[in-house]
């Protein structure tokens, strides 16, 4: 398994590279510096910012030197706070993102392969009907509305939870998980409906009520397996997702992570910054990819680890 | 009192299109120490029955109706806790696939403790112990290590005798067998049919055994219980049924079994031309770590026109593949398949879609083999206007009528869609379809096994009549000697790829060389 | 097996006129839901082609006077905190927000199907090599391409969709090429090599049939993805900007000043239910129109 993953890893590097390099010629080909805004400051002041970041240097040896640090794992100053790097604030902002991330994903899972296995159970009744409507709502409900919609209830009408924030009240990262968790849940839940309807239909399953065990031992013991099997392959994209939604929850519960991070320094043609973002975001994702892919044949054993 | 009691059975199914009656007031009783064979084709309610009897069918859409009293606990209306009791613990299971039956993402060991964990709360060691003693008992060399397995690690035949251990572990008073072996391969079969006929008598406890195949019934049940759409049309010693039928329905169902040999209108009295098909050195593999897996090796063949050529082999010899290497579905890695002297291996794409119109091919499963998105009239004219058989509206409309005429489908389902169809019919439209363009090779790739003996009959006459109307060569694919010696002129048998015998069908079935065509006919049921 | 006849509706002798499409869209034409989801789409379109002429005010009109106003004669939605008049632009919103979600549709559906049916037709080694490519594309960040994309070039309504349509191929892809591997392995297709038919002919008359049921349930997946991810973009800023509008920025707007003025949340949240709605139950009802099987007599 370690083989496969480092394999799976080592396959991953040309792609990184690409990404990298598509980024970085990307944010260096738009218009505009990362010193626009200040638009008073004069010529020979611009000129040394630009000295100092080494944005004079011809394009191919700042991409050079850029590369050179990377692989030292530095991702370079920050062009917009000056007194900062970027690994420095990636390390402030990624824990907590991840957190959130992690959090949500949790709120997704518990309640959505919840949900899929009661609709499942009995399909085309009330009992499927109703948790598959408010599945159906979850998704159509983007983030940006329900998260100002729980604040309204649970944080002004009711006032039982902090509007905002990040650990630094009791309970402040209830809603924020719950905003970003809602709509994967709604996702998770009809897949594993679908799933579970499929393995209830397998023969298996009724070898399994002929040996006399009970419904739950069937749907634990038997079924789970099977039909979670496309959940455990949304997982990969499924955490990318949420990455990238929490740019959204991060912004409306204003919350210091990686997502808002990026966001501004998105606004703010801070190069090195954005660059460092993707870098750090690209690899989560390929990880986490090839984790997912891990646990779904790891959980089967009719597939075998290959590349 | 018996051990099982049934009477007044009655169940219907409610669907969109009504209350259908699937099983109407059938009543039986089992005791111990005896086999009740139920018997009947497709659609005629003994699964739906046996299901029933265990509650495992889904109610609604099923609505069950009459008593079932197994040893003074009637099972169709205890509670559900009383009912799992006797579930797995008193009555066991098998089914017909143990592929699907088995859990994929669970060890064998697991599965067949299981019931002995839940039932007796058996301490795992004991169960593991108790569990290499059924597996050894049930048949299967080397239980320690077949333990951990999982089903696809296993062959058929296993599978089946796991899902056998699975049901006996709890020493049930009653077993339901729902078609076991079917879905196996004959000498296979044998074993198993013989395994569960020592079992049965050795544990002295009742069994119900489903099957669709008399020849089946005949070999292991005391008594046997006809079927025939949810009715029950005879009951009787098992002995008595076969001697003496009282019921037409039995009689026919007995009649319908190909018996003997091929009738002589359908036998050519003149030599054929010789070498209409040839096949030399034909080699087939298919890729495969570590080593290429070769499914046909070095088969020469030849067929004359107007010839049928019964290939007979077990699952995995290679038949489907030199098969469908004849009208080039799959190709070949080394050899020659010649076609009237022309060669049919050197043909580019082109010259291979006109050259289809002289070879056409039937396959199993009828209820694969037709586009569901295609209605009948689509299907059979599709060749037509493919090969430019029928160039106006008007021909096209004649001609795909006339087919279906002659293939004994009535012109007003032209418009229907095939899964409105029997297994038979839509048999029917995929004959329609292959003699559509006229052809004068048929590959027939086990035409009738999907089909009930009554239908089985009727499409065997069919191909019979048209072979001989219009001088088409076939070859014959089946697995059921009894079929081909109906069929076949002449008969090939494969195994592992190879042609180990060819001869004239009743010279060769009368007096096999080849031992592996001995075993073939020993396990022969009837 | 009982073999259920099917109405017979037509009584003419030309049965080769039994298409599967006349067929489908007959029995759509009986699944109310579908049917009603079928018009309010079209009226919604229809709208949305003729805001110019339709809409009651110009997009851009302020009446900073009038500031926000419930719904009234004048203003049948009300009007928001710059006097705009909603039910206009809300309109207009319909136009961008049905084109990157029909659009941006239109350009995965194309690019996928392709790929996919070239992937799970031809197979093989082929079939491996792009859908590595597929998994590798998956595997990236492509919200952060999007937003960099209209950071860096601007917000741009053809680079919008065209970005999204480039995102949302993949999955389709994924599902055509899932699709055409398990219809390829049917008889039926053998069949049709046996009959002489081109690989082409094959595609097109007995592949694609068979895998538009999940197709097109995931086109209707799809749209409302791609309106989201529009709103998405438009609530961080990087999307359509006001006085222009979509239905993401009338309802991100709406949702900063919800408790003063809920109309601004309320009927734009509802237009896009609706049509959320409308699009599944079309969905569903297509995938059954198409499937013979499912046929109620």
């Amino acid at each position: 398994m370690l083989k496969f993953f480092a394999a799976r890893l080592f396959q991953a590097i040309p792609v990184l590279f690409v990404v990298i390099t598509a980024t970085f010629f990307l944010v260096h080909s738009a218009p505009g510096g990362p010193f626009d805004a200040e638009k008073t400051l004069p010529a020979e002041v611009l000129d040394n910012l630009n000295a100092r970041y080494n944005l004079d240097d011809p394009l191919y040896k700042q991409y050079l030197s850029y590369m050179g640090n990377l692989v030292q794992g530095d991702f370079g100053p920050s062009f917009r706070y000056s007194n900062r790097s970027v690994t420095e604030m990636i390390l402030t902002g990624l824990p907590i993102t991840f957190e959130l991330a992690l959090y949500a994903m949790l709120i997704a899972l518990i309640i959505g392969v919840s949900a899929g296995i009661v609709a499942s159970i009995k399909p085309n009744t009330a009992q499927d009907y109703i948790p598959m409507s408010l599945a159906m709502a979850g998704i159509c409900m983007p983030s940006f509305l329900m998260g100002p919609l729980l604040v309204l209830i649970f944080g002004i009408s009711l006032d039982w939870l902090p509007v905002s924030g990040w650990g630094y009240a009791p309970g402040d990262k209830i809603l924020p998980a719950i905003t970003l968790g809602t709509g994967y849940a709604a996702y998770i839940a009809r897949l594993t409906r679908g799933g579970m309807i499929e393995v209830l239909g397998q023969d298996y399953i009724r070898t399994a009520k002929a040996k006399g065990l009970p419904t739950p031992t069937i749907i634990y013991r038997h079924a789970l397996r099977g039909g979670l099997a496309p959940v455990l392959a949304f997982l990969g994209p499924a955490f990318a997702g949420l990455l990238a939604g929490s740019f959204v929850v991060e912004t409306i519960f204003q919350i210091p992570g990686l997502g808002r991070f990026y966001v501004q320094a998105a606004f703010n043609r801070d190069y090195t910054m954005i660059l460092g973002t993707t870098i750090l975001l690209s690899t989560l994702i390929v990880v986490f990819n090839i984790l997912s892919d891990i646990l779904t044949v790891w959980l089967n054993p009719r597939l075998t680890l290959k590349d | 009192m018996s051990l099982l009691d049934v009477s007044a059975l009655n169940i219907d199914f409610n669907t969109r299109e009504g209350v259908i009656n699937a099983v109407n007031s059938v009543s039986f009783t089992v005791d111990r120490g005896e086999t009740l064979g139920i018997v009947g084709e497709s659609g005629s309610g003994k699964t739906v029955c046996c299901n029933a009897l265990m509650r495992l069918l889904p109610t609604p859409p099923a609505a069950i109706k009459g008593r079932a009293v197994f040893d003074g606990v009637d099972l169709l209306t205890s509670s559900e806790s009383r009912l799992r009791s006797i579930r797995g613990r008193r009555i066991g299971m098998i089914f017909q696939d143990p592929m699907t039956a088995l859990n994929p993402f669970m060890r064998i060991g697991q599965q067949i403790m299981e019931p002995l964990q839940l039932h007796y709360k058996t301490p795992k060691e004991l169960a593991r112990k108790k569990t290499l003693a059924i597996l050894q008992e049930v048949g299967i060399d080397k239980p320690e290590q077949r333990l951990d397995c999982y089903a696809h690690e296993l062959s058929g035949g296993m599978r089946q005798r796991v899902m056998i251990a699975m049901a006996l572990i709890t020493e049930p008073d009653l077993l339901i067998a729902d078609e076991p072996t079917t879905a196996l391969d004959v000498t296979t079969q044998a074993q198993i049919l013989a395994l569960l006929n020592e079992l049965q008598q050795r544990r002295n406890i009742a069994m119900i055994f489903i099957s669709h195949d008399l020849h089946v019934i005949k070999k292991i049940a005391t008594r046997v219980l006809v079927l025939q759409k949810g009715c029950m049309v005879e009951q009787g010693r098992c002995a008595q049924v076969f001697a003496a039928p009282q019921h037409d329905y039995t009689k026919s169902l007995l009649d319908a079994i190909p018996k003997g040999k091929k009738p002589t209108r359908y036998r050519h009295e003149q030599p054929l031309a010789p070498n209409f098909l040839s096949i030399t050195n034909a080699s087939i593999s298919f890729p495969a770590k570590p080593t290429p897996n070769l499914a046909v090796k070095d088969v020469s063949l030849s067929i004359a026109r107007g010839e049928i050529l019964g290939l007979v082999g077990e699952s995995g010899c290679g038949k489907t593949s030199l098969a469908q290497s004849l009208v080039r579905l799959v190709d070949l890695e080394q050899g020659e398949i010649k076609l009237k002297n022309k060669s049919l291996t050197s043909l580019n794409e082109k010259q291979l879609r006109l050259a289809r119109k002289d070879m056409q091919m039937i396959f199993q499963d009828p209820f694969a083999s037709l586009n569901p998105r295609m209605s009948i009239f689509e299907i059979i004219a599709e060749p037509l206007k493919l090969h430019g058989l029928a160039t106006t509206k008007r021909s096209l409309n004649e001609k795909v009528l006339a087919l279906m005429c002659e293939v004994g489908l009535e012109a007003n389902w032209a418009h229907q869609y095939p899964h409105q169809f029997s297994g038979g019919q839509r048999q029917r439209v995929a004959i329609a379809r292959a003699i559509a363009v006229e052809p004068q090779l048929i590959i027939a790739d086990e035409p009738v096994s999907a089909l009930d003996v009554t239908i089985q009959a009727q499409i065997l006459k069919l191909l019979l009549d048209l072979c001989w109307q219009y001088s088409i060569s076939m070859i014959f694919i089946s697995h059921d000697l009894a079929v081909v010696r109906y069929v076949a002129d002449r008969i090939a048998v494969m195994q592992k790829g190879q042609i180990v015998e060819l001869g004239n069908t009743e010279a060769l079935l009368t007096n096999p060389q080849h031992s592996y065509t001995k075993t073939l006919l020993a396990a022969r049921l009837s | 097996m009982t073999t259920t006849q099917l109405k017979n509706t037509h009584s003419n002798s030309d049965y080769g006129s039994y298409s599967l499409w006349r067929e489908a869209s007959y029995r759509l034409k009986k699944n109310t839901m579908a049917m009603l989801g079928f018009w309010t789409l079209l009226a919604l379109f229809a709208i949305a082609a003729c805001t110019p002429w339709l809409a009651p005010y110009a997009y851009e009109n302020q009446n900073l006077a009038l500031g926000a106003s419930p719904p009234s004669a004048q203003h049948l939605l009300g009007t928001d905190i710059h006097g705009r008049d909603l039910l206009t632009r809300l309109m207009y919103g319909s136009r961008v927000s049905l084109l990157v979600g029909f659009a941006a549709t239109a350009v995965s559906l194309v690019i996928g199907i392709l790929w996919g049916t070239i992937a799970g037709y031809i197979g093989g080694r082929i079939d491996a090599v792009m859908m590595r490519i597929v998994d590798i594309l998956y595997a990236l960040p492509f919200m952060i391409f999007i937003i960099l994309l209209m950071v860096v070039f601007g917000r741009s309504f053809l680079l919008l969709f065209l970005a999204i349509g480039l995102v949302e191929w993949l999955t389709m892809a994924r599902i055509v090429r899932a699709q055409v591997l398990s219809v390829r392995k049917q008889e039926y297709i053998d069949a049709a090599i046996v009959t002489g038919l081109a690989h082409w002919q094959i595609i097109y008359r007995h592949v694609m049939p068979n895998i538009l049921g999940p197709v097109i349930v995931y086109i209707t997946l799809t749209i409302p993805s791609v309106i989201l991810l529009e709103s998405f973009l438009s609530f961080l800023g990087l999307g359509i900007q006001p006085p222009q509008s979509s239905w993401g920025v009338l309802i991100s707007r709406g949702v900063e000043s919800m408790e003063e003025y809920p109309w601004l949340l309320i009927f734009p949240g509802l237009t896009l239910s609706i049509t959320l709605f409308s699009l599944n139950f079309l969905g569903d009802g297509l995938r059954d129109a198409l499937d013979p099987r499912t046929a109620k007599n």
